[in-house]
């Protein structure tokens, strides 16, 4: 008897952690509205891709779209079946997601179907006629961290905490040791990385060795690093949302990406019947508000009054477009 | 330099304490016989349920608690397909890994809902002993978890070689027939060091959500399971050894990420692989005499 239930269980065991791995919904309502696919490599838990998704949910909750995503999706060959099963099955209007690590994939797929648009998170560039590409370009919040944070510290000593040297993390923490020279050229700027992009527990060491080492203003680019600044009584900014709430004595701003201003141009471009493939990097700058410095709510009477207002007049100008921020892509020194 | 050695091993007991108590775990299942894939999983559902249950009730100690119990379902659950019924053994222990994985990431959301900034709770605190001293004080101001995770090393030694139990467990390991043949439920055995061994995973897990992190994320373990399981090798199965190998591994842990906050001109990748090339020299060496229990890996059953 047992022997003919081993089988019956194992497959038991592997249907039930496929359901619970893609957790995928399906909400099929046919309107007017535009529709729209999300396709994530990480479960949306992870910032980054959870960035999109909160956008793409804001418009389906304001009722301008139609939403349904698969996350999880990974690295070993399920994007593109999936892409394939949804374009042929949902036949969306815009598939939206993250193309890092499925580059290839994903642009084999968009050839096949040159009636959606497909609009992708990616380190590279747009393919006509459909294939549109956005990243997250929050240098500017993040330089302006970077004065924030060399202001505050009392060492002069600072530090950043990134997951691997990659262009999107560099350039992040080449702004932010550009600001914080801004303010005071001799501070000394730690960087370290974890080799991971989510180990909270390593980034906190990592994090811990740099306080450690004399940096008493961290700025988490990885999840963990709040956390140790937290425990030593320090100061943290945080990254990619506002992580004002993880530690409220601690958190004094964080460089917030926000996909809202993409959506609504892709959306209406769809609507328009105009889309046509683009970098869309403009829409994930200050200007556009695609890119923001978070309140520094409790923290605000914290900050010396003169250095809020260089902040202040600096962000005015990078909006204004009288101050750009250098996109350096290069790997930062380990201390500068 | 002084703040740097402290630093150091202070640092180095954190990064060992999930990998003692992994290890450890994993030590009571193979010592009978079962190699448990699943202990990537079951620290990653010990973290979960650990912190779930802390951020519900309030209490870190019954969420303590219900990390253990948490762990113990896990090894009942691969007992039955492992021990009971017999299926492969990696088979299963991956196969329970990847359940529990997204068993917990399910659970997590449908507790917690989609947010975007992780819940957080106040972890326990770190406990001083030599709160006076400049140098034993940032060493031994660590989680009460850690002190356990040490304190532990020779009770399970205790109970492994000085008891009946743990002679029974190892009889099983090494030769499941005879010790049916004396008249001892094999099964029995084997499921009760599975749980045995899931409580402990289970612990390290919650170590990292209730006492390091006071969060609960994806990627919270990152391969810490796997580690352990390299890291039985390395201890040949004892538990003295997995106190070392646990101590080595997160001794050049910690060791990388301080020396990138050094700021030596070198490439933070060499620091990186650092652990590996270390696990790797420490595996050849140590692993050359490595015995592994007889009957692992092979399902009893009467004839």
């Amino acid at each position: 008897m047992s022997k003919k239930l081993v089988p019956v269980l194992v497959v038991l065991l592997i249907v039930a952690s496929l359901i619970a791995g893609c957790a995928q919904s399906n909400t099929g309502a046919t309107s007017g509205k535009i529709k729209v696919f999300g396709a994530y490599a990480t479960p949306i838990e992870e910032p980054w891709d959870g960035v999109i998704h909160q956008a793409l949910n804001a418009a389906k909750e304001a009722g301008t779209i139609d939403y349904t995503y698969t996350e999880n999706i990974g690295y070993s060959g399920d994007m593109e079946r999936i892409l394939r099963e949804v374009a042929d099955q949902q036949k969306p209007d815009v598939i939206m997601g993250d193309a890092f690590g499925n580059e290839e994939a994903v642009r084999r797929v968009a050839k096949d179907y040159p009636n959606i648009a497909f609009v992708f998170g990616s380190g590279l560039g747009p393919a006509d006629p459909n294939f549109s590409v956005f990243d997250n370009w929050i240098q500017e919040p993040a330089y302006l961290s970077g004065m924030l944070a060399a202001g505050m510290s009392k060492s002069a000593t600072i530090g950043v905490v990134g997951g691997y040297p990659v262009p999107e993390v560099n350039r992040l923490v080449n702004a932010f040791i550009a600001g914080a020279k801004s303010v005071n050229p001799n501070t000394k700027v730690l960087v370290s990385f974890i080799n991971s992009w989510f180990d909270p527990a390593a980034a906190k060491e990592a994090a811990l060795a740099q306080i450690d080492a004399g940096a008493d203003v961290l700025y988490a680019e990885r999840f963990g690093v709040i956390d140790a600044a937290k425990e030593k009584g320090l100061l943290a900014i945080g990254n990619m949302s506002d992580q004002n709430s993880l530690a409220p004595d601690t958190v004094i701003t964080s460089p917030v990406w926000d996909m809202t201003a993409t959506v609504a141009y892709v959306i209406a471009q769809v609507k328009a019947g105009a889309y046509t493939s683009m970098d869309l990097k403009d829409f994930s700058m200050m200007a556009k508000g695609g890119a923001t410095l978070a309140p520094f709510h409790n923290l605000e009477s914290a900050i010396p009054a003169d250095l809020l207002a260089t902040v202040t007049q600096r962000q005015n100008d990078i909006k204004s477009g009288l101050f750009r921020v250098d996109v350096d892509e290069a790997q930062p020194q380990a201390v500068n | 330099m002084d703040t740097f050695i402290v630093g150091l091993i202070a640092a180095t007991l954190r990064v060992a304490t999930p990998l003692i108590f992994g290890t450890l775990g994993e030590l009571f299942c193979e010592r009978a016989g079962i190699l448990n894939l699943g202990i990537e999983g079951t620290m990653f559902f010990g973290a979960f349920t650990g912190f779930a249950v802390a951020a519900s009730t309030g209490s870190l100690w019954l969420g303590l608690l219900a990390a253990i119990l948490s762990g113990i379902l896990a090894g009942l659950l691969m007992s039955l397909f492992a021990v009971k019924l017999g299926v492969n053994q990696h088979v299963s222990g991956l196969g329970i890994t990847l359940l529990l994985t997204a068993l917990s990431l399910y659970s997590f959301r449908l507790i917690f809902g989609e947010s975007s900034v992780n819940p957080s709770i106040e972890g326990f605190q770190q406990l001083s002993i030599f709160s006076s001293s400049p140098i034993l004080g940032p060493i031994f101001s660590q989680y009460l978890l850690t002190y356990i995770a040490i304190a532990l090393i020779p009770l399970v030694g205790w109970v492994i070689y000085r008891t009946n139990f743990g002679l029974q467990i190892r009889a099983v390991g090494e030769n499941p027939e005879a010790t049916d043949a004396a008249g001892l439920n094999v099964i029995r055995l084997r499921t009760l060091a599975l749980a045995i061994g899931g409580g402990l995973m289970a612990l390290g897990g919650a170590f990292l959500s209730i006492a390091q992190l006071g969060s609960f994320t994806f990627g919270i373990i990152s391969g810490r399971g796997w580690v352990c399981i390299a890291l039985i090798i390395f201890a040949n199965w004892q538990p003295i050894k997995v106190l070392w190998g646990s101590l080595l591994f997160g001794g050049v842990s910690a060791l990388q990420l301080r020396l990138q906050g050094l700021g030596l001109d070198m490439p933070y990748e060499v620091f990186l692989t650092l652990p590996y090339i270390v696990t790797i020299i420490a595996l050849t060496l140590g692993g050359r005499n490595a015995q592994a229990p007889a009957a692992m890996l092979k399902p009893y059953r009467r004839e």
